[in-house]
């Protein structure tokens, strides 16, 4: 059995773990127990700033310290980030291409009980669509310790996505795994379908491809830990290799990886690409794995949307 | 400070206003009412107090400006040419095409913008940024920064007063533009956000009143600040909307409109007589 730990707590861990860096200065709305940056607060309190409920002014703060050469990550929710501090983003991160981790965490559906206006279903696409953004969405512990890794080294605005919910560990199984900032990662060889996921709907997509494969289907299976910039080579290659693309995410279906997945295709290679994730309405309380449930997130209806576009191939 | 200082800032202050006001007529738009009732401060910070060096714009213990209100790059740009940090000659390609003088400003192309603004409200989160950096890091430089009257009423600017009040910022300098007029009217009429003074004392900031027009008070008002120790100092400075020009002076038509012909050339005789008035 694998273990199950939430990106948030691999996050939380790792940032305190590389966190040593003396350039790197943490901030959080009053979020700290939750986006679990309280591991960093504790080791160094020096580097840490409280900013309260007051997620606008955090982000300009974060803007503000990179611009004296700093690493900078600040946190709240994926709601609160994205949403809340969209114009913050935009024009005090992005436009100055400054270097702040905006770390959005408690994104999607698996939140849980606390319902829509916490489910954030959008900040995949409100991230992906500002210039000079890199967009991350880790699937498991594992990725998220590399992802921050990544994010550290690299000099640029990065938002990075994260869930409440434990979520099975599986990258570290994979004897090949690599995180490379903007390189998909190919789980599992296939040729008559190719899923393509972000997320905890990449464990998904390993179950729809064990579900697939009983029924004499070999569907591919994509990791895409990073939406933006995307890997278009890999993409291209399954649609080149299977003909047919299912996309997953925790997300709306409009504006985030399923978006992405089919503006690559169009342009270069046109295949059909059926969208897999909330179908464009906004979620509900309840527990998180029966919200999964409710709006079909699971890796039996994910396996049903393959056949379909097998169905769909000229 | 010196009668011959005075004089020499309130004539470098016209010239602000003269370059800014020229690359206004070139770009054929621009934001001249706040540039103006701006220009004297800027003046006094950049010519007088602040410490900076424009042949090593990015120097690590320089102070740092962030133009909050960010529209008022007329004045803005102008103080920078005059300073040395770009040829003068720029100013004519202000909001051009072919031209880093954006519209609002912009950190990442023009020698000695600290940090890009423009939506309100956001310059003044990233010099409370600044200044919380310059803490950590046990950093000497102060970080000034200067806001609309109008801007105050963004409630990300009260975010950022209670982040700065609460972690005793006493590097962080906030001039407040108090011009009393904004698009669509004046201050009050539009959502007053008086009494200014009191409000942020509230957020346990030091706060002085001066007349923003005046050099040696806006001087003093920044050595009173560096003073001031466990708290950051907001500077209420008293101004005129369009100052330098009569017919602009106080008109809440002159925000962001461009003069016609005639307007421009009564616009630089009036300052050009106000720049002979005060050189020395």
């Amino acid at each position: 059995m694998a273990d199950i730990i939430s990106t948030r707590e691999a996050y939380g861990r790792a940032l305190s773990k590389y966190g040593e860096r003396e350039d790197i200065l943490v901030f959080d709305a009053d979020l700290t127990i939750c986006t679990m940056s309280c591991y960093f607060a504790e080791k160094y309190p020096g580097r840490f700033f409280n900013a309260g409920i007051a997620e606008a002014n955090m982000i300009g703060m974060s803007a503000g310290a990179a611009t004296t050469g700093k690493i900078a990550f600040c946190h709240t929710f994926a709601m609160f980030a994205a949403g809340r501090g969209y114009d913050q983003i935009r024009n005090s991160i992005a436009y100055p291409k400054l270097n702040v981790k905006i770390v959005g965490t408690h994104a999607g559906l698996s939140v849980g009980e606390d319902g829509a206006t916490h489910q954030c279903i959008e900040d995949l696409s409100l991230m992906r669509t500002i210039p000079n953004m890199t967009v991350i969405c880790p699937c498991d512990a594992n990725e998220t310790e590399e992802a921050v890794k990544a994010m550290i080294a690299y000099n640029g605005p990065c938002y990075l996505r994260l869930g409440r919910s434990g979520v099975e560990s599986i990258t570290n199984y994979f004897p090949k795994y690599k995180f490379i900032l903007g390189k998909g990662v190919l789980l599992k060889e296939g040729t008559d379908v190719s899923i393509i996921a972000a997320g905890q709907m990449v464990q998904a997509a390993l179950r729809a491809a064990d579900i697939l494969e009983k029924k004499g289907i070999e569907a591919m299976v994509i990791n895409i830990h990073t939406l933006k910039p995307l890997d278009k080579e890999i993409i291209l290659m399954a649609a080149k290799k299977t003909g047919a693309i299912v996309t997953s995410e925790e997300h709306n279906i409009i504006g985030g990886l399923g978006a992405a997945v089919a503006e690559a295709v169009t342009l270069e290679y046109p295949v059909p690409v059926i969208r897999h994730g909330v179908e464009d309405v906004f979620g509900h309380s309840g527990k998180a794995e029966e919200l999964m449930e409710k709006y079909g997130l699971t890796a039996e209806n994910l396996a049903r949307k393959a056949e379909i576009a097998i169905q769909m191939k000229g | 400070m010196e009668e011959k200082r005075i004089r020499e800032l309130l004539c470098l202050g016209m010239k602000i206003r003269k370059k800014g006001l020229e690359a206004v007529q070139a770009a054929g738009s621009g934001h001249i009412g706040g540039s103006f009732s701006l220009a004297d401060i800027l003046s006094v910070l950049y010519f007088e107090k602040m410490n900076i060096d424009p042949r090593n714009p990015r120097e690590e213990d320089r102070d740092r400006f962030v133009l909050s209100k960010g529209h008022c790059t007329p004045a803005m740009y102008a103080a920078l040419a005059l300073k040395g940090y770009f040829p003068e000659e720029e100013l004519k390609k202000f909001r051009h095409i072919d031209s880093n003088l954006s519209g609002h400003v912009e950190m990442t192309k023009i020698p000695g913008i600290d940090m890009s603004a423009g939506s309100l409200g956001q310059g003044f989160s990233a010099a409370v940024g600044m200044a919380v950096s310059g803490k950590v890091y046990h950093k000497d430089y102060y970080v000034y920064t200067a806001l609309g009257d109008g801007e105050l009423q963004e409630g990300q600017i009260w975010e950022a007063f209670m982040a700065a009040g609460n972690y005793k910022l006493d590097h962080l300098i906030a001039f407040i533009d108090n011009n009393n007029l904004q698009i669509d009217g004046t201050i009050e009429e539009v959502m007053s956000p008086y009494p200014i003074k009191e409000k942020i004392e509230a957020f346990k900031w030091n706060v002085l009143e001066i007349d923003g027009h005046n050099p040696e008070q806006t001087a003093d008002a920044v050595d009173k600040a560096k003073e001031c120790k466990g708290r950051p100092t907001a500077i209420i400075a008293k101004t005129v909307k369009g100052k330098g020009v009569s017919f602009m002076e106080n008109n809440v038509n002159w925000h962001g409109k461009t003069p016609d012909a005639e307007q421009f050339k009564q616009a630089f005789e009036e300052l050009n007589e106000q720049i002979l008035k005060w050189e020395v």
